[in-house]
């Protein structure tokens, strides 16, 4: 162990640049953060990720943000366990029927100002199952969605990239909602 | 019948006729009299039962025989949609049933569980995989009846489905007195997508790509496992370099994602630094398939007939290097792990997978192995390229959450140098065939990082899919873990479930 110690305090961190935020996520979230949102939010932003039926792929992703190569904290970015701490919810998945009343549940016990993303090709779209009898689709068809981040699923840096763009929405960085 | 020394084979050849266009097992067709026989007979025998589905109004059991190593299919056609349980005889049948009835309408009688599983009253059909599929009528997904529970000082705790970490959705029960579990009871379904009903009437070539969504975490296994039963059901055969590059994806995805448990398991034992050292090299084995595949997970890289993309050259020798160089910072990982007094004290003698259980369950993958018992389907029944590769999955047999992590560790070690050896002995050649539009059936078992999934599909005359149906490891898993937990805190709840990782989706479908 110490040995192991010696070495990581040795050797250079694998931690990569961050990637600049999206331009198309920017472009998604241009003049859709009021002014409010710019107040209370920006420093920081404190996800809940919630699974809407997604086949885990998206989840894989979502959790190598926080490995030391993205080190999705440095960027004031994290994950957190209860909604009511959450400013942001991401959420994957085709919205499984099944699990659209937890997610309805969860979202509503987040405080507002609130952001939605939809993550991956079935939160934004339904993918390869809208149309099911279990599925409700995209994302939008039941809840209002802030910013989509396509893929199947979306790569780490992918995912990176529009969260950097909703942190810059978040701190004025760009025209607030008029 | 009586001859309790008869095969599985024999057996079943006595019950009823053998359907011509079933490969690579037989399946037999029963009437009712018969499958009670067959139910009497699994009362003396040990065949574990593989996997209980439905096809239109008949429904189809697939059941193995160790001694034979014998793989075999027995089917009744319900006409009146009824078909005597299996669940007494045996139990990993039950939730299959309960599955059975609300997706294709067709009742298991006399079954000692008769709610609902997948269906929470939300779908939009019912029985949505029956011929006759109606409007659902609606009802609230709270009303469920949990197991009772009886006794002084019990409380209930309640979890899920959302849960606190970036994990799947799925609700569990616990009965506790004071600290210690008496019960848990899982509720899942969640995830239902309707998989199975968005593969039908596609051609393989497209519902493949379903497939490889059933379980995101096994994408290479489970379009794998489609494949192979749909080139069994049109009678053809991948060419040999696919074969070698199937292997080779199926390899690095048990390597990725028992790096990505073994690490899981550390951090839910308070130990966070192995699982930021396993993710790193995670992350290595992903971007190096990317490189190769055009995936980090590899997704729609197999397809029926072969892959989609062939393994160049130069990814080959790069595979080369990243696996030399995996080993070595690994090794130091597992040394960091066995000694660790302060992880071996959470890990030792935490989560027993209790012997009786295990026997009645006969729990596939890591699950199994790490508890004295269970099959790997790369050996037994075996698939190319693994015939040629003459290996010996690894055993332990402790069943707790510290010899599942050391059967990981084993694996991870046992696949790197599976890669090594297939990189230097793979093949040249084609890497897709033609798959003919024909129909057929095929059955196909194949050994994900989980464990065994069973894939059956039935093609229809046009080449198309009429059924597939994918039985993921974790059917077999999840009933396991409500006993492993028996008599545990709750606190060691999370640990023992990572050191399942059972799939929800892949369960779900
Ligand atoms: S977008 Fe792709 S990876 Fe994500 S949940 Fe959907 S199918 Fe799975």
């Amino acid at each position: 162990m110490l040995k192991q110690i010696t070495r990581a305090l040795l050797s250079r961190p694998v931690t990569i640049d961050g990637p600049a935020a999206g331009d198309a996520a920017l472009k998604e979230l241009a003049g859709k953060v009021d002014a409010l949102a710019q107040k209370r939010l920006g420093r920081s932003l404190a996800i809940r990720a919630i699974d809407a039926g997604s086949c885990n792929g998206c989840e894989l992703e979502i959790h190598a943000l926080n490995n030391p190569i993205y080190d999705l904290e440095r960027f004031g970015i994290r994950f957190v366990a209860s909604p009511r701490h959450a400013d942001v919810l991401l959420v994957t998945g085709p919205v499984s029927l099944n699990m659209q009343e937890a997610l309805l549940r969860t979202i509503a016990a987040t405080p507002a100002p609130r952001f939605v993303v939809a993550a991956g090709d079935c939160a934004c779209t339904g993918g390869l199952f809208a149309g099911s009898y279990a599925c409700a689709g995209a994302l939008e068809s039941i809840v209002p969605v802030d910013l989509r981040i396509a893929g199947c699923p979306p790569t780490p840096l992918q995912l990176l990239e529009g969260l950097l763009a909703l942190l810059a929405a978040s701190a004025g960085k760009m025209p607030a909602r008029p | 019948m009586s001859d309790s020394r008869a095969t599985l084979h024999a057996v079943l050849a006595g019950l009823g006729q053998a359907v011509p266009s079933h490969l690579p097992w037989p399946r037999h067709v029963l009437d009712r009299a018969s499958w009670r026989q067959l139910i009497d007979a699994l009362g003396h025998r040990r065949w574990p039962l593989l996997g209980l589905w439905a096809d239109g109004s008949t429904v189809h059991a697939a059941l193995e025989d160790h001694s034979a190593a014998a793989f075999a299919v027995a089917s009744l056609d319900t006409e009146d949609g009824t078909y005597p349980s299996l669940a007494a005889a045996r139990p990993a049948a039950l939730r299959l049933e309960r599955a059975v009835r609300d997706l294709a309408g067709l009742n298991a009688v006399g079954t000692p569980d008769d709610r609902p599983w997948l269906d929470h009253g939300q779908w939009r059909l019912a029985a949505p995989l029956a011929a006759d599929a109606r409007p659902a009528t609606p009802r609230p997904a709270t009303d469920y009846r949990f197991l009772p529970v009886e006794g002084e000082g019990l409380h209930q705790v309640p979890v899920g489905p959302v849960h606190a970490g970036i994990i799947e959705p799925g609700h569990f029960r616990f009965h506790a007195n004071g600290e210690t579990i008496v019960r848990l009871e899982a509720r899942l379904g969640y995830t239902h997508k309707g998989t199975e009903a968005l593969m039908r009437g596609k051609p393989p070539a497209e519902a493949v790509r379903l497939a490889g969504r059933i379980s995101g975490d096994s994408t290479v296994a489970h379009a794998l496992a489609f494949s192979r039963a749909v080139e069994a059901a049109a009678g053809i055969e991948a060419p040999a370099r696919a074969h070698w590059v199937r292997a080779t994806m199926a390899e690095w995805e048990r390597i990725a994602n028992h790096l990505g448990d073994i690490g899981g398991i550390c951090n839910d034992a308070a130990f966070p630094y192995l699982q930021a050292q396993c993710t790193v090299l995670r992350e290595k084995v992903l971007q190096a398939c990317a490189k190769a595949f055009g995936h980090r997970l590899m997704m729609d890289a197999v397809v029926p007939g072969g892959v989609a993309v062939d393994l160049a050259p130069e990814q080959a020798a790069a595979f080369a290097g990243l696996a030399a160089d995996l080993l070595p910072p690994f090794e130091a990982l597992c040394r960091v792990y066995e000694t660790k007094g302060s992880l071996l004290d959470r890990t030792v003698a935490t989560g027993i997978t209790p012997r009786a259980e295990i026997e009645r369950f006969w729990p596939p993958g890591p699950i199994g192995r790490a508890a004295g018992a269970g099959r790997d389907a790369r050996l037994a029944p075996g698939y190319p390229p693994y015939d040629e590769l003459n290996f010996a999955a690894p055993r332990l047999t402790a069943g707790d959450v510290d010899a599942r992590v050391r059967l990981r560790m084993e694996e991870v070690r046992h696949s790197v140098r599976l890669i090594q050896r297939m990189l230097v002995a793979m093949p040249d050649g084609p890497t897709r065939a033609e798959v003919p539009p024909v129909a057929g059936e095929g059955l196909a078992l194949v050994e994900a990082f989980r464990g065994e999934i069973l894939g059956w599909a039935r093609l229809a005359p046009d080449g198309t899919v009429a059924r597939y149906h994918a039985r993921d490891a974790s059917w077999l898993q999840w009933p396991l873990l409500e006993t492993a937990v028996y008599d545990n805190i709750v606190a060691d709840f999370p640990l023992c479930n990572k050191s399942f990782n059972c799939s929800y989706s892949g369960h779900d479908l």
